[in-house]
């Protein structure tokens, strides 16, 4: 798993909610590719256009508030985005992120200090978010260890086959 | 140190490892792998469920007996796609022989319908892939949303892991307002804390108007927990709950209580005694007013259904209002009870007739408009009052489209003064056609 990231950030502000993430209308197909066409559209409908692969997005509190749709990390990851970094992530999609292996920091510094366009360096192992436009460096939250072990196995599913004790695909 | 009702329930159903004992006490902050008594998917979220499951290679559930499928979202199909979903769903259920699998002419708005059928009962672990999953909290139950995977995850060894949250306490006091029910507690609690100030935590409602509640407008509370970010919004189980579960099931059930010193992050108490019908005004479900701040408010459409309001009693309340009545010229109330019983229950009680003869549209059971899939899209600058659970930016269609969150009974007067109304200023002031 790659662990260390560099794009441009790209901002949004607080409640981000997952209809603003991947609108109802799309949620009638499962594809991530697909899925990612339509990143953001929900708001912004220009914002896919503006997306390199491994951008980084930054956004407020409570980042992917609402329904429980894994069509929403999906297509960030769709998308073309690398991480998310935000000051909170809304609960369910926490969980879908860990589980899907879509990488998230909780960075309440980061999340304020960096601005749209920057140009932002993410390492996942130590938690470090380094901003090479503004110069500064910001820390982020450590996931607790048996979050870790799921981010580890290579997601949730991959965890379940070893529980299972099934064969490793 | 004593312990809440959630984490009374989760102890019970904690795996050790070898899958077997049960731990005698977990407190907040734990990480555990629990035992789930029912998993839930839908059209949206079981079929990414099964398409992790089929990549895995796990080709048999845990239990086909304790996983519910219920087709609700997009039904009766929208389109060719939502079609080809809820086939991959269809197909799934038969294969699997899933027991409780439940489609068009038997379902319905699956957080009305697995307390209907009396398939979830207090003392219970349930997890649904679907974020208002925690509905069924207002029967003493620990229950939450998830998404896809771990529902393929569950769906594949009966457990899911969690970290046990802290508990939130709101006390409520005083008597309710003729027209002020679950809905306003629950509008008025998020306007208070946010829709972020329950955020991983387990909210456990409480105190004497708790208790004066019927179970449905509980279940509306409850409903709504996660728009506050909350894990969970439970309530203990009493005599109401026990009637309610006892006349849909023989499934045994067991009753948790928090004990009285259990812990609590925070403890909030308020007399709700002069409260009037709240709204949430455009564009969170924390935007919350008392109706009386947004009158007048014009409207062109209103939505009655949803698993926050669809219920039997909900649709009584705006009838009672609706009858010899008529939606004002130039507003479209649309009319969905939230599952097949409720509608048959409705059409036996007169209730269809009554919402027909006042002009409204009434439709077979789906969530359709309320997170905007279909039956009622709105278009750019159209204003709907909802009796649904979210306001966010282009959540029922164009994002420009403002959305206001009301109880049934403000539903029913809005449609008919045509702009957001006391129920009072409908019941008092305007005449029935005769």
């Amino acid at each position: 798993m790659k662990t260390n990231f560099r794009g441009k950030a790209h901002k949004f502000g607080d409640d981000v909610d997952t209809d603003f993430i991947v609108p109802a209308r799309y949620l009638v197909t499962t594809d991530p590719v697909e899925l990612g066409k339509h990143c953001m559209e929900g708001q912004d409908p220009q914002f896919v256009g503006r997306v390199r692969a491994g951008d980084i997005m930054v956004a407020g509190k409570n980042f992917g508030c609402g329904s429980s749709r894994e069509h929403a990390p999906w297509s960030i990851q769709g998308a073309g985005l690398s991480c998310v970094v935000a000051k909170s992530f809304a609960r369910i999609f926490f969980r879908n992120s860990i589980n899907i292996g879509l990488p998230i920091l909780e960075s309440p510094e980061a999340s304020e200090k960096i601005q749209d366009g920057d140009d932002v360096e993410v390492d996942l192992t130590t938690g470090v978010i380094k901003n090479h436009t503004r110069g500064e460096t910001y820390s982020s939250r450590p996931f607790p260890e048996f979050m870790r072990r799921i981010v580890e196995s290579g997601g949730l599913m991959k965890y379940v086959r070893k529980k299972l004790a099934l064969p490793g695909k | 140190m004593g312990m809440t009702i959630t984490e009374k329930i989760l102890a019970a159903h904690a795996q050790d490892g070898n899958g077997s004992s049960r731990r005698k006490e977990v407190h907040a902050g734990d990480f555990l792998q629990v035992r789930v008594d029912l998993a839930m998917g839908n059209d949206v979220t079981a079929p990414i469920a099964i398409r992790t499951l089929e990549a895995e290679g796990l080709n048999k559930v845990w239990d086909r007996r304790r996983i519910a499928l219920v087709l609700s979202h997009f039904l009766p199909a929208k389109d060719i796609q939502s079609a080809a979903q809820a086939g991959i769903v269809r197909k799934f259920a038969r294969l699997q022989k899933i027991v409780n699998y439940f489609d068009e002419t038997n379902g319905g708005v699956e957080h009305a319908l697995l307390p209907e059928l009396g398939l979830v009962v207090p003392g219970d672990v349930v997890i649904g892939a679907d974020s208002h999953s925690c509905t069924y909290g207002a029967l003493g139950i620990f229950s939450t949303g998830v998404g896809s995977t771990d529902l393929a995850a569950i769906m594949a060894t009966g457990e899911w892991w969690c970290k046990v949250p802290e508990s939130m306490k709101f006390v409520y006091h005083g008597r309710l307002n003729k027209w002020v029910t679950g809905k306003d507690l629950v509008l008025y609690t998020i306007g208070q804390i946010g829709v972020d100030g329950a955020l991983y935590r387990a909210m456990e409602f409480t105190g004497e108007v708790i208790r004066s509640l019927s179970v449905e407008a509980r279940l509306t509370m409850s409903n709504m927990a996660i728009e506050a970010g909350g894990k969970s919004g439970i309530i203990e189980a009493d005599g109401k709950t026990e009637a309610y579960v006892k006349s849909r099931t023989k499934r045994p059930y067991k009753i948790y209580k928090s004990d009285p010193d259990a812990s609590y992050v925070e403890t909030v108490e308020w007399d709700v005694t002069h409260m009037e019908p709240q709204i949430a005004r455009p564009s969170l479900p924390s935007n919350t007013v008392g109706v009386s701040q947004v009158a007048g408010t014009k409207v062109d459409q209103v939505f009655l259904g949803s698993c926050t309001n669809g219920r039997i009693e909900d649709l009584r309340v705006a009838a009672a209002i609706l009858k010899g009545r008529q939606v004002a010229p130039g507003v479209r109330l649309i009319v969905i009870p939230a599952t097949h019983n409720i509608y048959r229950q409705a059409m036996k009680e007169g209730l269809l007739k009554i919402f027909s003869e006042a002009r409204a549209a009434v439709s077979t059971a789906t969530c359709g408009p309320c997170l905007g899939g279909h039956m009622g899209v709105l278009a750019e600058g159209e204003v709907c009052l909802s009796t649904s659970n979210r306001n966010f930016p282009g959540r029922m269609g164009h994002k420009d489209a403002p959305v206001y969150l009301a109880n049934p009974a403000v539903a029913a007067a809005t449609a008919v003064a045509g702009c957001i109304t006391h129920p009072d200023d409908v019941v008092k002031k305007s005449g029935r056609k005769k």
